[in-house]
């Protein structure tokens, strides 16, 4: 199967500070204090994805640290883009 | 080959009720200096048993404990409790967001300061008409200036208020010009839906729009897309055809609530009325209200359609606002009374009781421009609050 190739995947990412996280049990609610948005995480994977960004050294690291398979990695890098376009996760340098 | 089970549409967890409220309405207060003819709340005097300052640091407590991310204030008028802006600072220092609703009142230099200086803070003035006679005649005479004064003074400290508008059968024509008005003062347009509650009740047969004017509102909601906010308002709309944004179901005890200012808990802040209420704060905290009480347990059983099973429109409108049918007197597994299908129009001239108020903080000798309760009914209508915040993002 062939690796997929999508930046965000080997970049490093924080929650945004202003970021609070509420697990579900079909996922989580994302709120933003400061654009005020609310956004539903619909998959505990992708929280359990969002966790582990802090702790790796990149998003695909977080994904396979998750559980998340290489099969599963495209809709994930998807999901985590989403995620940085609204700010509800910021590129750690 | 894997199997992968589709996990359950989102929409029907809501429906089920999460542990704790997304957002609710907190009324801090039945006071208010105005008497507007549609008050959701029937408010005008101050309850004696409001809660303390204490135990209102109580319930932000327990909210933050809950995670709950904002609560939406009003009142009455919010902003005369003398202890406000001290509430505002103790939510907001302990991740409670605050948007509360104002007509304006206590909206001078300094308090606009004060908001700008604290990013956790958003103010919604209310506005029922993009003039003063369209706005006067429902909320009452000079209500209009006090506004404008306030949104000067707000767009002045650098703030972006909300400006928050019901919307009525005198006002549907002034869309535009409300639209103007909010962006003169660098303030966002958030339009909601007429209810039939508390003094709204006496009205609504008056304000509430036509169809025809129904019909120009959604189409205007959908060319502006979500520049407008709408609180979730007018999902009974979406039987017209595409959704608004937002999470378009009745949120009412699953995924939000009211909670009154004497502690009360009800389901939703269109329904201040024993049938939906759910408890008080005082007994066993916001919690256990939430978490345990009967009624909401039933709110979040799955309902029936009732008389819309059989239409088409069924999946898009989940049959309206449950407030709307009660308050009109109409069951509550049948049509809303603005049914865009016709179907409510229909369902009103037939035979039914409209409930008796259960509660009412009306002014007793009316206020200057207004007529007391009871009193003829000029043109009339209230500032209704909302919950679910478009935009909405599913990720």
């Amino acid at each position: 199967m062939p690796v997929t190739a999508d930046p965000v995947l080997d970049r490093a990412y924080d929650v945004s500070p202003r970021v609070a996280i509420r697990p579900e049990s079909f996922g989580a609610l994302l709120y933003h204090f400061g654009t005020r948005r609310l956004s539903f995480l619909k998959d505990p994977l992708l929280l359990a994805t969002v966790r582990a960004l802090a702790d790796a050294p990149t998003a695909r690291a977080a994904c396979v640290s998750a559980g998340v398979s290489e099969a599963q990695l495209p809709a994930y890098a998807r999901a985590l883009n989403t995620l940085i376009t609204t700010d509800m996760l910021r590129e750690r340098p | 080959m894997t199997t992968v089970s589709k996990p359950k549409p989102l929409v029907e967890h809501f429906e089920a009720g999460l542990d704790a409220p997304i957002c609710l309405t907190w009324e801090l207060t039945y006071a208010c200096n105005l008497a507007c003819s549609h008050c959701l709340s029937s408010s005008g005097r101050r309850d004696p048993r409001e809660l303390s300052t204490a135990e209102c640091e109580g319930v932000i407590d327990e909210l933050q404990r809950m995670q709950v991310f904002y609560v939406n204030i009003g009142g009455g008028e919010p902003t005369v409790r003398s202890d406000f802006w001290h509430l505002l600072d103790y939510a907001t220092s302990r991740d409670v967001g605050v948007k509360f609703s104002t007509n304006g009142i206590k909206i001078d230099a300094e308090a606009a300061r004060r908001i700008a200086a604290n990013s956790y803070i958003d103010v919604q003035v209310s506005l029922d008409g993009a003039t003063p006679d369209v706005n006067d005649a429902v909320r009452g005479l000079g209500s209009y200036a006090t506004a404008e004064k306030a949104l000067q003074h707000l767009h002045d400290a650098g703030v972006s208020p909300k400006l928050s508008v019901v919307c009525t059968r005198q006002n549907i024509g002034q869309l535009d010009a409300f639209k103007a008005l909010a962006d003169r003062f660098g303030a966002q347009l958030r339009l909601t839906r007429l209810r039939p509650s508390g003094r709204g009740a006496d009205v609504w047969d008056e304000l509430h729009p036509t169809q025809a004017q129904q019909r120009e509102l959604y189409d205007w909601l959908v060319a502006h897309g979500e520049g407008v906010l709408t609180g979730d308002s007018f999902f009974h709309l979406a039987a017209y055809g595409d959704a608004l944004p937002g999470l378009n179901l009745c949120g009412a005890g699953r995924v939000v609530c009211l909670i009154d200012p004497v502690g009360d808990v009800f389901a939703c802040p269109f329904a201040i009325h024993d049938q939906f209420l759910a408890g008080n704060v005082r007994d066993a905290g916001f919690q256990t209200v939430w978490q345990q009480s009967a009624l909401f347990a039933q709110l979040r059983e799955p309902q029936s359609g009732g008389a819309c099973s059989g239409c088409s429109a069924y999946d898009a409108c989940r049959g309206g606002c449950m407030a709307a049918k009660f308050f009109t007197g109409l069951p509550l597994d049948g049509p809303d009374p603005e049914c865009v299908k016709g179907h409510g129009e229909a369902a009103l001239a037939g035979v039914r009781a409209i409930p008796a108020a259960s509660g009412d903080h009306s002014h007793k000798g009316g206020v200057r421009g207004m007529p007391s309760r009871g009193g003829p009914v000029p043109i009339q209508l209230l500032a209704s609050r909302p919950c679910n915040e478009s935009p909405v993002s599913l990720v």
